[in-house]
């Protein structure tokens, strides 16, 4: 199987700030440096890593919301970052986003029905007499009654209103779905019933996504493969029963024992790790996360030579110099 | 319910508690007849979903709710040291109020003056209950800063909060919560703002502070995993009410009510594969309009005819200190095998 989706070298640098009356010299914010993956045709790969490691901006620039700095993004064999405004924007259709915060990407003053709508009506698929057939067809799908049609967004909970934000996204039709943070912001009891929706309508449609994450318990259950990026790069990347049984990076290591356990008796073997996330002004040399890592075989190496991704198998792939070697 | 004669009495009690809050949409009735016990050195996981009522009981504690809209209705105790909160005059209530019982909130951002140093912020918690000096204050406040782990305390103390990260932020709050040596901690989400890998560091710094201090903490969350790693005992909240109270032990090996189990089986896990999560159906009704009879009635499994109508009490459990606010209790033979 080919992949529907091809990323190579993505860099995504922002102007630092100059300072007060630009007398600073300016340190780009290095946000994405150097991202690669792939994600098959009706396949799900979720990117996870903590705040700032820059897995937002990954999915900004494959939508090209923000300009990339470097890289190429290949869909279906299209060159994306290369085409010109009229052939995005017919791209678009098959490339959607899905966004954390339902209430903050709806509009309040439109309705459920007029929201759905306004993807049909922008790419012109469905004509006004066909508009409301559609829109309950698609509420249907997203586990919506029809009903729902003239409410506003402020009458929807949280969970009614997600559903209303992936109806929009699939009025297009579209192939790759970005999923951003979907469920973060949903109750436990709701995340469960989106996040089986989102299962069910991969299947039925048969799409392709890629999954924005912060919980690694939320990406066990929705994902084939797993990218954990820190600090702007891809740490660790591979299939998720290997990364969550095997992890080879100590920062994928201490991120999956700090994930809480609901369960009383489990052992708890919780890697702490000291300090913050990097500046993405100023990341560390060598390895960016060297200088938290607990790794016991850590050495000057880690602090002056970048580590490359390295094949441990198994389509297992971790960027550390001893990588290889048990914690 | 069935108390040990060998439970020290409790250090703070809640009984019957109603915070009401009235609304353009009619009276919100956020927490309705709450009671629940907090004992010496336990932390206590009160956990629920998003309008459950667990933060309005917390603000309660305190008298923190907004007045008006919202109104304890009397009736309400909150029993401290012999005395209920409720009945305070405002300077009594300061004195208790950071000094013997804190709070730590969820937004650490947010909960700080961003025109103030941090060592500022501490010190003038140590210089309003304490007494101290100016320059006592401050020597108090590094040494506080230190204790919780915030490295580099002597030049930190000097920055604001946009200078710290959300975890520093964090620490620097239960810094404050934490210099009078409170016999009650009530924590407020304290991690949910924050990273995991952080999230981890905050939790291991609470877990040390209790031990080393021996308060009770009272720690509020929506996480069952938080909860099963930290808790002693379990209060559920649902619509308003507390609707099972468990140890932690029981609530997570034989949970009593169906919003509990539902709970539970809706917690993603690391250990399972790709699989069904069971969400509960539906979402939490609004407070103006809790149903009639048992409120988790229109999303339970199991619901007959008598939880449309009449509204269940706590019933005890089979386990000693478990009740739930369920029907099922008294006729087990109703409960319906979980589905395939």
């Amino acid at each position: 199987m080919s992949a529907l989706v091809q990323v190579d070298g993505l860099v995504k640098h922002y102007r630092g700030s100059r300072g007060w009356l630009g007398l600073k010299p300016s340190a780009p914010v290095r946000a994405v440096d150097g991202v690669s993956f792939s994600i098959d045709a009706g396949k799900t790969l979720a990117l996870v890593g903590e705040t700032g490691s820059g897995k937002t901006t990954v999915g900004r620039t494959l939508l090209r919301l923000v300009e990339p700095t470097e890289g190429r993004f290949t869909f279906d064999g299209l060159d994306v970052f290369r085409l010109s405004s009229g052939p995005l924007r017919a791209l678009r259709r098959s490339m959607q986003v899905i966004f954390q915060d339902p209430s903050g990407s709806l509009n309040p003053r439109m309705t459920v029905g007029d929201a759905i709508a306004e993807p049909l009506i922008i790419h012109r698929l469905a004509a006004r007499p066909e508009r409301p057939a559609r829109v309950a067809e698609l509420l249907g799908e997203v586990g919506l009654d029809p009903s729902f049609a003239p409410r506003y967004p402020h009458e929807l909970s949280g969970g009614q209103r997600q559903r209303v934000g992936i109806a929009r996204a699939l009025a297009v039709r579209p192939r790759f779905l970005i999923c951003d943070e979907p469920v973060t912001a949903l109750d436990v009891s709701v995340q469960a019933q989106v996040l089986t929706l989102l299962r069910d309508l991969q299947r039925t449609h048969g799409l392709t996504y890629l999954f924005i994450a912060h919980d690694l318990a939320v990406v066990r259950h929705v994902a084939d493969d797993v990218a954990v990026m820190y600090a702007g790069q891809i740490v660790e990347r591979g299939p998720t029963d290997r990364i969550y049984s095997s992890p080879r990076h100590p920062y994928t290591r201490a991120l999956l024992s700090a994930v809480p356990v609901p369960d009383p008796d489990a052992p708890r073997s919780r890697i702490v790790l000291s300090g913050d996330v990097p500046s993405p002004t100023h990341p560390p040399s060598g390895c960016r996360f060297h200088p938290r890592c607990p790794h016991p075989l850590k050495d000057s190496r880690c602090a002056s030579e970048i580590p490359g991704l390295e094949d441990f198998g198994g389509e297992q792939w971790a960027a550390c110099h001893f990588g290889g070697k048990p914690m | 319910m069935s108390e040990t004669a060998a439970t020290p009495p409790p250090v703070l009690s809640i009984r019957d508690l109603k915070t009401y809050f009235v609304t353009g949409a009619g009276t919100a009735r956020a927490v309705d007849g709450v009671s629940l016990d907090l004992r010496p050195g336990e932390t206590l996981g009160i956990v629920g979903e998003s309008g459950s009522g667990k933060t309005v009981t917390s603000l309660s504690i305190l008298r923190l709710i907004p007045e008006p809209p919202g109104h304890i209705m009397p009736g309400s105790l909150i029993e401290f040291e012999g005395r209920n909160l409720l009945t305070l005059s405002p300077a009594e209530l300061r004195a208790v109020r950071g000094n013997q019982i804190a709070m730590v909130f969820q937004e650490p951002m947010s909960s700080l003056n961003p025109v103030f140093t941090v060592g500022d912020q501490i010190a003038e918690v140590a210089r309003v209950h304490l007494g101290l000096s100016k320059p006592e204050a401050w020597i108090r406040a590094v040494d506080m800063l230190n204790q919780v782990g915030v490295p580099d305390a002597d030049a930190r103390a000097y920055e604001y909060p946009h200078q710290l990260s959300g975890g520093t932020c964090q620490r620097v709050m239960i810094a404050m919560a934490l210099m009078c040596r409170p016999k009650i901690l009530i924590a407020d989400e304290p991690t949910t703002a924050l990273d995991v890998t952080v999230q981890a560091q905050i939790l291991e710094l609470l877990e040390k502070t209790q031990a080393d201090m021996g308060m009770a903490v009272m720690l509020i969350t929506h996480d069952l995993g938080i909860v099963a790693g930290a808790a002693d005992r379990v209060v559920v909240m649902y619509a308003g009410q507390v609707v099972e109270t468990s140890a932690t032990r029981d609530l997570f090996a034989a949970p009593l009510h169906p919003y509990t189990a539902g709970l539970l089986a809706s917690v993603p896990r690391l250990e399972s594969g790709r699989g069904v999560l069971k969400g509960i159906p539906g979402s939490v009704p609004p407070a103006t309009d809790w149903p009639p009879g048992c409120r988790f009635h229109p999303r339970c499994p199991h619901a007959w005819d008598r939880c449309r109508t009449e509204e269940p009490p706590l019933l005890s459990g089979p386990r000693p200190g478990q009740s739930a606010r369920c029907w099922l209790v008294q006729e087990p033979a109703r409960r319906k095998p979980p589905a395939p």
